[in-house]
């Protein structure tokens, strides 16, 4: 099983948004997108989840995606939360339900619920439930139609580390037990290095590379693409860790997007 | 029902009323009052309660807004800018001159519906924007209300203004019945998009996300909206509240889930206007207030008490 882009465009109007993508992911793999704002992220998983029209060919397995296959995940958006967590989840299944909700969706909905660890909170609605519970309750919403593959756009913006960690740890985890393709849009450079196989570097619309952790994310690159002053350090357990800081001087000359 | 179809200038008892509408009245008197007065008035009652229930309802959801309503967002004001026309110039669609005023009403109604969606962004159609093109066509068709009545003979005043009070008494069996196979067309186009509004709780992101075409949903709502409201208003003039209170109540009962909250919205929107009606005509003995009036005079204190009191929910 493989999601395969090959020379994927957006533009909105005259304005080029997304240019020349060319990206393969494989079943089992969790692909992580990062890119500074702006750089066409979340346009190049709306492209994927057919949200935004495009030019190219983005193909799943050689073949056309049916809505159930695909579990997306937009970003966290303000709106009000009056639904409760089972009419959310339930929702994951909309194109299968009926006006009498049938006892395989119910099934369906509770087994996800129980293996997100969230079910107690089928009965609650959304507005009372903490930012990490609702990002779970989501991921419920993209997983319960059991689809092939994952888009998460952001899923963990708005949480505290044990959240992130959370979060990001059950979706690694699904992956690999489920065979899934899984694309997350990420912004935290050492999460993205430490939970996805392969890590698709974005910059002014364009796809710079898409390889392992320790060859995308090099203080180099790091450096180059969101245009700061990176540097690789070890902690005293011996992981490592990238951080960075403002440029001293202005280095504009780091913004051709071909220049890796 | 039955206890607005026993309240009027003269009280009928309530078994009375049961009896002649089962078929089995004592006194023919009160037969062919029930029958032929105080029956389509508590049906109408109840029909018109629901329809603005249901287009109340309609309207907070898919502007995700609840404040909105087709009161507030100058749906019913476009429908009296029609009746006023009617009344006023004598402008209207070549129909019977008993229908006229409805029937131009409908119309204005539909017209209000169209401008807002066309100025709120027909491309796009964003809830905010929506909600700003409502609010602009209610002070427009307001101002042209006004200007019309200031123009206006003292006779066509009195008419436009007592017509904009809202009144049941003018109900009759074939408004009843029109009412009805409004309600009853509208009824199955939304059950077969009942998920997708649900799902545009969500927001417009989520809810295309879940492959909700959200723009389109948002057109046949309004065209639904059109139809609940210009017909219930185009019967007995604009009645205000019952479409912004009744989908709050319908909310507190059974949440947002839309299987639930569009019948109830629809029931309770009934229930309200049943209950308006008694109190318009008990209230003052031997008169009839305007309905309008009292809706508005129950409506405004329950509602900021409900705001008041439920203001968590709007979090």
């Amino acid at each position: 099983m493989t999601v395969s882009l090959t020379q994927v465009a957006v533009a909105y109007g005259s304005r080029a948004v997304l240019q020349h993508i060319d990206l393969q992911a494989r079943a089992g793999q969790v692909v992580g997108i990062v890119g500074p704002n702006g750089s066409g992220k979340s346009t190049l998983v709306k492209a994927i989840a057919g949200h935004v029209p495009s030019t190219g060919a983005i193909t799943f397995h050689g073949e056309s995606v049916r809505p159930t296959q695909l579990g997306y995940m937009p970003q966290e958006s303000l709106t009000p939360m009056v639904l409760t967590v089972l009419e959310v989840v339930l929702l994951g299944r909309l194109a299968q339900l009926g006006l009498q909700v049938r006892d395989d969706d119910l099934q369906a909905v509770a087994q996800t619920l129980e293996h997100l660890g969230i079910a107690d909170l089928a009965g609650q609605r959304m507005g009372e439930l903490s930012g990490g519970q609702r990002q779970l309750a989501y991921l419920a919403q993209a997983l319960v139609s059991q689809p092939k593959y994952l888009l998460l756009d952001e899923p963990t913006s708005a949480l505290d580390i044990s959240h992130q960690l959370e979060v990001l740890d059950l979706v690694r985890r699904l992956t690999k037990e489920r065979g899934l393709i899984t694309l997350v849009v990420l912004h935290d450079l050492n999460a993205a290095a430490r939970y996805c196989d392969e890590v698709a570097l974005m910059h002014q619309g364009r796809l710079l590379l898409c390889e392992p952790p320790a060859v995308a994310l090099t203080v180099e690159h790091v450096s180059r693409v969101f245009d700061v002053e990176a540097e690789a350090l070890t902690c005293s357990d011996g992981v490592g860790v990238l951080v960075a800081s403002h440029r001293k001087v202005n280095s504009r000359e780091w913004g051709n997007p071909n220049s890796i | 029902m039955l206890l607005d179809a026993a309240t009027g200038p003269a009280f009928i008892p309530v078994r009375d009323v049961a009896s002649a509408v089962l078929g089995h009245a004592r006194d023919p008197s009160v037969d062919a009052i029930v029958w032929s007065i105080r029956l389509p008035v508590a049906l109408m009652a109840l029909m018109v309660g629901a329809a603005l229930g249901l287009s109340g309802a309609i309207m907070q959801t898919i502007l995700n807004n609840p404040l909105a309503s087709s009161y507030t967002l100058g749906i019913s004001a476009g429908a009296g800018f029609g009746a006023a026309l009617v009344i006023v110039l004598g402008a209207s669609l070549p129909v019977p001159e008993s229908y006229a005023i409805a029937v131009n009403a409908m119309l204005f109604a539909g017209v209000a519906c169209a401008g807002v969606y066309w100025i709120g962004g027909a491309r796009t159609a964003t809830a905010e924007g929506l909600v700003l093109a409502g609010i602009a066509l209610l002070f427009l068709f307001q101002a042209l209300c006004s200007f019309l009545q200031m123009i206006a003979s003292p006779e066509s005043l009195q008419q436009v203004v007592f017509w904009l009070f809202g009144s049941l008494q003018k109900s009759t069996w074939p408004k009843m019945w029109t009412l009805c196979a409004v309600l009853l067309c509208c009824i199955p186009l939304l059950m077969r998009d009942i998920w997708a509004l649900t799902a545009l709780k969500l927001g417009d992101a989520r809810a295309s996300a879940l492959g909700v075409n959200v723009a389109a949903l948002r057109v046949r709502s309004f065209v639904l909206i059109s139809a609940l409201t210009g017909v219930a208003v185009a019967f007995v003039g604009t009645i205000g509240f019952v479409g912004l209170v009744a989908p709050h109540l319908a909310r507190m009962l059974v949440g947002e889930d839309q299987r639930g909250f569009l019948p109830t919205s629809a029931l309770m929107g009934s229930v309200l206007l049943s209950l308006a009606s008694v109190a318009s005509k008990t209230v003052s003995p031997g008169a009839i207030i305007p309905i309008g009036i009292v809706t508005s005079l129950i409506g405004v204190p329950f509602f900021v008490w409900m705001v008041l009191r439920h203001r968590r929910a709007y979090r």
